[in-house]
C-alpha cells in the first residue's frame, strides 16, 4: 500500500516545511513549529468532541428551561391530566404520552417477529446471491423519508384501511367482549391503528438490520456442531442463534422502538390529531411528537409554547432511556463478540 | 410403537420446521411488499404531476398551476450549510476519538451520547435550536433551519469518521511516526486519505437523512411561499411545503405534494446508493 501516493514519505513529511535546505537553527525552529501544530490540532480535535457532549448538555438544558413555566403552573399534575384546553390554558400530557405509547408497542409486535422472521431467511435461508440485493432493498426502505410514509399512510394506506379492512375488523370482534371495546367505532381510517402500522413498516428496516448483524456474529462452529446433530433449522435459529444473540436481538430492538417513540412527519399525517384517549384502537389520537408538529407554530401565549417544550422534553427523557438501555446491551454484545 | 412414536417425533419437527421457515420466507415477502407498494405509488403519483414547471414556477396560491422552485433552493442551500457546519465538527471529533483518544474516557463518553443524538427524535432538536436561535432572534429564520439540520449531521458523520480511521491500519500510522511524521500531519496526510471513501460515505449518508428531515424544520425555518434566499427570514423548504400542501384540502397542492415527496426520495435513494458503491469499491481494492 503506498498511502502518500508515489513521491519519498521524507518530502511529504516535509514539503511544508523546508527542512531540506535549513540550517540547524531553523531545523529547531521547524521542530517547534510542527510540535505547536500538533498540540493545536489535538486540541480543536478535542475541543470538537467536547462540542458533541454540548450539543445534547444545550438540548437537556434549553428543554428544561422551556418547559420550566409549564412546569411550575401545573406541576406533577402535568404528567397525568387528560385536559388540552388552549383557550382555557389547561395542559395535561397523558393523553399524547398514552398515543406514543400505544402507538410504539402496536409497531414493535408487528416489526419484531416479522423483523427476526426476515433476519432468518437472510443468513439460513436465502441463497447467497440473493442476500446482498434483499439486505439492500430493506436498507432501503429505512432509507425513505419519514414524510414520505406520511403522505403515503395518508393518501393511500388510511383509505384502504378505512374501506377495507376496518369494517371488517369492526364486525368481526363486534361481539366479543374485550376486543370489541378496542376495535370500536366508526371507521375513520386514521387513528391510532393505522399510525401504529406505518410505524411498523418504518421501524421493520432497523430491527431487520441489526437482528441480520448480530444473526451473522454467531460463530458457525456453534450452528454447525447442532446441524451435525440432526438440528432442523428451525431449531438451530431458535435454540442457539437466538440465544447467542439475545443482547444484541433486545438492543436492536430498543433501538428500534426509540425510533417508533421519536418518529415525527409519518405519525402526524395519520393519527388524527385529538387530545383524548379513546378505549378504541380505531380512534384518533395524538401522539408527543404529532402534538409539537401540529401546534408548536399556533402556539399563543407563552404557556402554551412551554407547555409544547415540557412535552418535547418527556419525550427526550422516555426517548434517551430506552436509546441508552439499547445502546448499552448492544455494547455488552460487541464486548462478548469481541472477547 | 417405539419406531411410530419416532417417526411421529420426526414428522412433528419436520412440519414445525417447514412452518416457521414458510413464516421466514412471507415474512421477506412482506417486508419487500412494502417498499414495491410505497415507491410504485409514488412514481406514480409523482410522475404524473412532474414537468417543467416544476423546477422553474413558485409554489401557487390553491388554485392555480405553479412549481416547487423556492422551496427546492431553500432545501438546497439550508442543505449545503448545514453540511459546511456539521461536516467539519463531525470529522474533527471523529478524529480524536479514533486518533488522539481512542483509549480515553473522554471518547468512551463522547461515543456513547453521539449514538444517543444519531437516534434522537428530530422534533426534539427542532425545540431546541427554537429556544437558542428563534426565540432569541425574535423571528424564524433559514440560519436557524440550516443549524437545525446541522446539529443533526454532526451525529451521523462523527459515527462513520471514527469507524472509517479506526480501519486504517496501525502499520501505516507507525510508519509515517517512525519518519518523525507529527501526530496532526500523519493524521492530516495518511490517515484522512487512506479513510477518504468512508468519509465521504458518511458525509452523503447526512446529506440523505436530512434532506428528508422535516419536523426540526417545522420552527426554525417555518416556510415561505415567495421566493426568497434571505436566511435571516423563514425560507421555504421541501419537506415543509410537503407537509403543509399534502394536508390541504387543494387537490393541485396535493398533486404538487406527491411530486416533491417524488423528488426528495429520488435524491435520496441516488445518495444512498452512491455512497453504498462508494464503499463497496473499498472493500474489494
Amino acid at each position: 500500500m503506498q498511502p502518500t501516493g508515489r513521491a519519498p514519505v521524507v518530502d511529504v513529511a516535509l514539503q511544508d516545511t523546508g527542512i531540506a535546505v535549513a540550517d540547524q537553527v531553523d531545523r529547531a525552529k521547524v521542530l517547534q513549529r510542527l510540535r505547536l501544530g500538533d498540540a493545536a490540532y489535538r486540541h480543536l480535535t478535542r475541543a470538537a468532541a467536547i462540542t458533541v457532549l454540548v450539543i445534547l448538555g444545550g438540548i437537556i438544558f434549553s428543554l428544561i428551561w422551556g418547559s420550566l413555566p409549564a412546569l411550575r403552573t401545573f406541576g406533577i399534575s402535568f404528567l397525568y391530566e387528560e385536559a388540552w384546553n388552549p383557550v382555557t390554558e389547561k395542559f395535561g400530557a397523558i393523553a399524547p404520552i398514552y398515543g406514543t405509547i400505544v402507538t410504539s408497542i402496536i409497531a414493535m409486535l408487528i416489526a419484531v417477529p416479522v423483523g427476526l422472521f426476515i433476519a432468518v431467511f437472510l443468513t439460513e435461508l436465502c441463497p447467497m446471491w440473493l442476500r446482498r440485493p434483499v439486505g439492500i432493498a430493506i436498507e432501503l426502505l429505512a432509507g425513505i423519508p419519514s414524510i414520505i410514509y406520511g403522505i403515503w399512510g395518508l393518501f393511500v394506506f388510511a383509505p384502504f384501511l378505512q374501506q377495507h379492512v376496518q369494517p371488517f375488523i369492526i364486525s368481526l370482534f363486534g361481539d366479543i367482549p374485550v376486543l370489541s371495546t378496542l376495535f370500536a367505532g366508526p371507521p375513520y381510517g386514521i387513528g391510532i391503528l393505522t399510525a401504529g402500522l406505518i410505524l411498523a413498516i418504518m421501524v421493520l428496516p432497523f430491527v431487520t438490520s441489526i437482528s441480520r448483524d448480530v444473526f451473522e456474529a454467531v460463530p458457525p462452529v456453534l450452528k454447525e456442531a447442532a446441524y451435525g446433530l440432526g438440528c432442523t433449522t428451525w431449531e438451530v435459529c431458535r435454540y442457539v442463534v437466538l440465544p447467542y444473540a439475545r443482547v444484541g436481538v433486545i438492543g436492536g430492538v430498543m433501538l428500534g422502538l426509540g425510533r417508533a417513540l421519536g418518529e415525527t412527519m409519518a405519525v402526524t399525517f395519520v393519527i388524527g390529531n385529538a387530545h383524548r384517549i379513546s378505549g378504541s384502537l380505531l380512534a384518533p389520537g395524538t401522539t408527543i411528537s404529532a402534538t409539537i408538529a401540529n401546534e408548536f407554530t399556533e402556539a399563543v401565549g407563552d404557556l402554551y409554547t412551554s407547555a409544547l417544550i415540557a412535552l418535547g422534553l418527556i419525550l427526550f427523557v422516555i426517548t434517551f432511556i430506552v436509546l441508552a438501555a439499547a445502546r448499552l446491551m448492544l455494547m455488552r454484545m460487541n464486548a462478548r463478540v469481541g472477547g | 410403537m417405539a419406531a411410530t412414536f419416532q417417526s411421529s417425533l420426526y414428522t412433528s419437527r419436520r412440519r414445525r420446521n417447514r412452518i416457521s421457515m414458510g413464516l421466514a420466507y412471507a415474512a421477506t415477502a412482506f417486508g419487500l411488499s412494502w417498499l414495491v407498494l410505497i415507491l410504485a405509488v409514488l412514481l406514480w403519483e409523482g410522475f404524473s404531476g412532474l414537468s417543467l414547471s416544476v423546477f422553474t414556477e413558485m409554489t401557487p396560491p390553491p388554485g392555480s398551476a405553479g412549481g416547487l422552485l423556492n422551496p427546492i433552493a431553500g432545501s438546497l442551500i439550508m442543505t449545503v450549510i448545514a453540511v459546511l457546519i456539521g461536516t467539519p465538527l463531525g470529522i474533527l471529533a471523529g478524529t480524536y476519538m479514533a486518533e488522539y483518544g481512542r483509549y480515553d474516557r473522554l471518547t468512551t463518553v463522547v461515543r456513547f451520547i453521539n449514538d444517543i443524538l444519531l437516534s434522537a427524535p428530530s422534533i426534539v432538536v427542532g425545540l431546541f435550536v427554537y429556544e437558542v436561535m428563534v426565540a432569541q432572534m425574535g423571528h424564524f429564520s433559514g440560519w436557524a433551519g440550516a443549524v437545525a439540520l446541522a446539529v443533526i449531521v454532526v451525529p451521523v458523520v462523527v459515527r462513520t469518521t471514527e469507524d472509517m480511521l479506526i480501519l486504517v491500519p496501525d502499520t501505516l500510522r507507525e510508519a509515517a511516526a517512525s519518519i518523525g511524521l507529527p501526530r496532526s500531519n500523519m493524521i492530516i496526510k495518511v490517515a484522512y486519505r487512506a479513510a477518504r471513501a468512508g468519509m465521504v460515505t458518511g458525509v452523503l449518508l447526512a446529506v440523505a437523512r436530512i434532506s428528508g428531515e422535516t419536523a426540526p424544520l417545522l420552527f426554525t425555518a417555518l416556510n415561505n411561499q415567495f421566493w426568497s434566499l434571505n436566511l435571516n427570514a423563514p425560507v421555504a423548504s421541501l419537506p415543509v411545503v410537503i407537509f403543509q400542501f399534502a394536508l390541504s384540502p387543494y387537490s393541485d397542492w396535493q398533486k404538487l405534494a406527491w411530486t416533491g415527496a417524488l423528488i426528495i426520495t429520488l435524491a435520496v435513494l441516488a445518495l444512498s446508493i452512491i455512497a453504498r458503491t462508494l464503499t463497496a469499491q473499498r472493500k474489494t481494492s
